[in-house]
């Protein structure tokens, strides 16, 4: 039983940009082969989860505005299954960064990201939560969220179009249907080191 | 350059006194803390009329720079209250007699004054660890001798029950954070923290060549992006001494219309979700895209525009762009009839806004919340009518006020002007005068010392740029008088006494933009 390379319903595989990173995965994951029951369950696991990625609503500035845009009617997010957005990080799949984090902000964030259950994921969305954006240079600003969290798609622009959301949208799908969801595969904490029962506790 | 008087730190609370009493100076425009390096520290207070629209600048100069202390003048104006906070968090400048001398954007452990010249960043790395809120205060009072001692009140007392309602919540448009002490569900108290997206762009300013520091402009506000640049361009304008061809006040007037007709329907959309009918935040955002669709014909934007330059603006209108606008108008007329349809005359609509977050018309002065708010509740403070610019002496429009005071006159008001700068743009679409797009600029300029103000009417209020050259290519001092700092420093006055529910009918009617209060 192999892990297949990811397949988007409408768009072609050769279309998207950065296939390697996606392959890489790919390969590293079937190194060691896996049983084929358990890769079934996977598969349809993994099918529903990238089809119904459920966004935590997390905006601080512009890029806000555009994440509401591709909730409206004309870019209309939910023809991918992302419509779902929660005001609670219990019950979010994943962390949109959608806007510029202030020092103050930082420690939020992170507690957010943390109050999630796992399998999380972040998308860092424009050019402040890249790498500081135009205000890379301020005293209350942090340089890119990948500093405190580990992020897994970047969409860059000022604030990015809303082609350009739901593409990197859908490049997160493609990477939720590579994973192995039994045995821990995809889990970016570590594992809490195991205390030793001495009955004190 | 504008005309500046000095006042004694000493005089300066009895004297302000005297200019609302005797000269009714009820309006503070704007408070910005200057660090003026060997002479001293000090706050710029600019003032004005609310009936006569005479203005006057008064400067203050705190006499120690190691201890800078300036009497309060927050019991004069409500509005000074925040913005003393601003200047305290900014520069250490303390305001004796003030209530809550807390700091107002940056953690409560930021060490030292990042505003101050002589600021040193290293001292502070991010800090990770929670922060801790404090239920109480310090203040500084003057005793009879002359001295002065600080003092701790409460904020909250310890068997109030508390309610924290961000820094990440749906409903307060943003990162804003409200403490509320609640009494079943009557709002008792509520305490406003800002600064999660405080991104220091005052600074930044600092160490920017003029052009450089039009680009974050747009990002403070974004839904009045336009407003904002014009603003900026329109106060170095002034100080360089640069008139701007005709052609280029009708694109800016259209475009700051057009973006305040999108803003509008932005803050329709938002309310109207807010309240819980999500059919109309859809034809909300659904209208707006057509208007984005204009400005990203022209200016390669969609939310964030990049199109006024200093002396001109970045491109030429589209080909199109006077058809594409008309064809814009002839169809949102229908819409509005929609709009009123769906959700003004919605009876669940109206009872969760009539009556709602009153606001006097002397508190919005004193506050000095302009914009929607402040002309729901009876000012007529529409700076394109009080410091007519661009073009707007030479349109006819009506300036929208209603006299409730209630979410529900906030909300009508908006609606009212989308239908009021329909009528400014048609009034100019057909006839931009042909002529220079943009003026030839070096790619360094150097404004002539002094200090400049001017201010554009913003999509929720009076945008105003406060600019201190000291003839060098970088601004030495660079404030934006925030719109929406006035309105959150409003939302206790508001809110107080109303259901814990309604504070989000009262936030989404306020109708804010929270980078725009924490640069």
């Amino acid at each position: 039983m192999e892990i297949k390379k990811p397949k988007i319903k409408s768009i072609q595989y050769e279309e998207f940009k950065d296939n390697e990173s996606l392959e890489n995965m790919v390969k590293e994951l079937n190194e060691n082969g896996s049983n084929v029951i358990v890769g079934v369950l996977d598969d349809v696991i993994n099918w529903g989860r990238s089809n119904s990625l459920w966004s935590l609503t997390f905006a601080t500035s512009c890029c806000g505005i555009e994440f509401m845009a591709i909730g409206a009617a004309r870019y209309d997010f939910a023809r991918f299954g992302f419509e779902v957005t929660r005001a609670s990080p219990r019950q979010a799949d994943l962390i949109m960064v959608a806007g510029t984090i202030t020092d103050k902000m930082a420690p939020v964030l992170k507690r957010l990201y943390d109050q999630m259950a796992d399998p999380k994921y972040v998308v860092a969305v424009g050019g402040c939560a890249i790498s500081g954006g135009p205000f890379k240079k301020s005293y209350h600003v942090l340089n890119g969220v990948d500093k405190i969290l580990p992020v897994d798609v970047y969409i860059p622009g000022c604030p990015p179009r809303p082609e350009a959301l739901l593409y990197g949208m859908i490049q997160l799908q493609r990477k939720v249907k590579v994973e192995k969801f039994f045995g821990g595969v995809n889990k970016k904490e570590e594992k809490p080191k195991n205390k030793v029962n001495d009955g004190q506790d | 350059m504008d005309k500046i008087n000095e006042i004694e730190a000493a005089a300066l609370h009895d004297e302000m006194l005297r200019l609302k009493e005797e000269k009714h100076m009820d309006f503070l425009r704007s408070l910005t803390g200057v660090d003026w390096q060997e002479n001293g520290l000090g706050v710029v207070y600019h003032l004005e009329n609310s009936e006569t629209q005479e203005t006057i600048t008064i400067k203050c100069v705190a006499p120690n720079r190691e201890k800078p202390e300036i009497p309060t003048v927050s019991d004069i104006w409500k509005g000074a209250d925040f913005n003393e906070r601003e200047v305290y968090d900014f520069l250490g400048i303390v305001f004796i007699g003030h209530p809550d001398m807390r700091r107002l954007y940056l953690r409560d452990d930021w060490v030292g004054y990042p505003l101050k010249k002589d600021y040193d960043d290293s001292l502070n790395p991010l800090r990770m660890t929670n922060e801790e809120t404090v239920d109480s205060t310090k203040y500084m009072e003057e005793q009879p001798d002359g001295s002065v001692i600080e003092k701790r009140q409460a904020i909250f007392d310890e068997d109030e029950y508390i309610i924290n309602i961000g820094p990440q919540h749906p409903a307060t448009h943003g990162v804003l954070r409200f403490r509320v002490a609640l009494e079943g569900e009557i709002i008792k108290k509520l305490d406003v923290h800002c600064g999660y997206i405080h991104r220091g762009i005052e600074k930044m300013c600092e160490s920017l060549t003029y052009q450089q520091t039009l680009a974050l402009t747009d990002r403070l506000d974004y839904l009045g992006a336009h407003q904002n640049r014009h603003a900026l361009c329109m106060c170095v304008e002034k100080a360089m001494g640069v008139e701007v061809s005709e052609r280029v006040q009708y694109i800016r007037t259209i475009m700051d219309e057009l973006q305040r007709i999108d803003s509008h329907l932005l803050f329709f959309s938002c309310l109207c979700m807010d309240l819980g009918a999500l059919t109309a935040f859809l034809y909300g955002f659904r209208d707006r895209e057509k208007i984005l669709d204009i400005f990203e014909y022209t200016t390669g934007g969609r939310l964030i525009q990049n199109y006024n330059t200093i002396g001109g603006v970045q491109a030429d209108i589209a080909p199109d762009f006077v058809e594409k606008v008309k064809s814009f108008l002839t169809y949102l007329r229908p819409m509005l009839k929609e709009y009123n349809d769906v959700f003004t005359g919605n009876i669940i609509a109206q009872q969760r806004m009539k009556g709602v977050g009153l606001l006097s018309k002397e508190d919005a002065i004193s506050f000095g919340a302009t914009g929607g708010t402040g002309r729901a509740s009876g000012w007529a403070c529409d700076v394109r009518k009080r410091h007519p610019y661009a073009m707007y002496d030479k349109v006819d429009f009506k300036q929208i006020v209603r006299t409730e005071g209630d979410s529900y006159a906030r909300y009508l008001v908006r609606i009212d002007e989308i239908v009021e700068s329909m009528r400014i743009i048609e009034q100019l679409i057909d006839n931009i005068p042909a002529g220079e797009y943009q003026q030839k600029m070096k790619p360094i300029i150097k404004v002539p010392e002094g200090i400049y103000y001017s201010a554009v009417e913003g999509s929720r209020g009076e945008f105003g740029v406060f600019l201190e050259s000291h003839g060098e290519k970088y601004p030495y001092r660079l404030k934006f008088r925030s719109t929406g700092l006035p309105l959150v420093s409003a939302m206790e006055t508001m809110s107080r006494g109303a259901k814990i529910a309604d504070l989000i009918a009262i936030g989404g009617t306020v109708d804010y933009v929270v980078p725009d209060i924490d640069r």
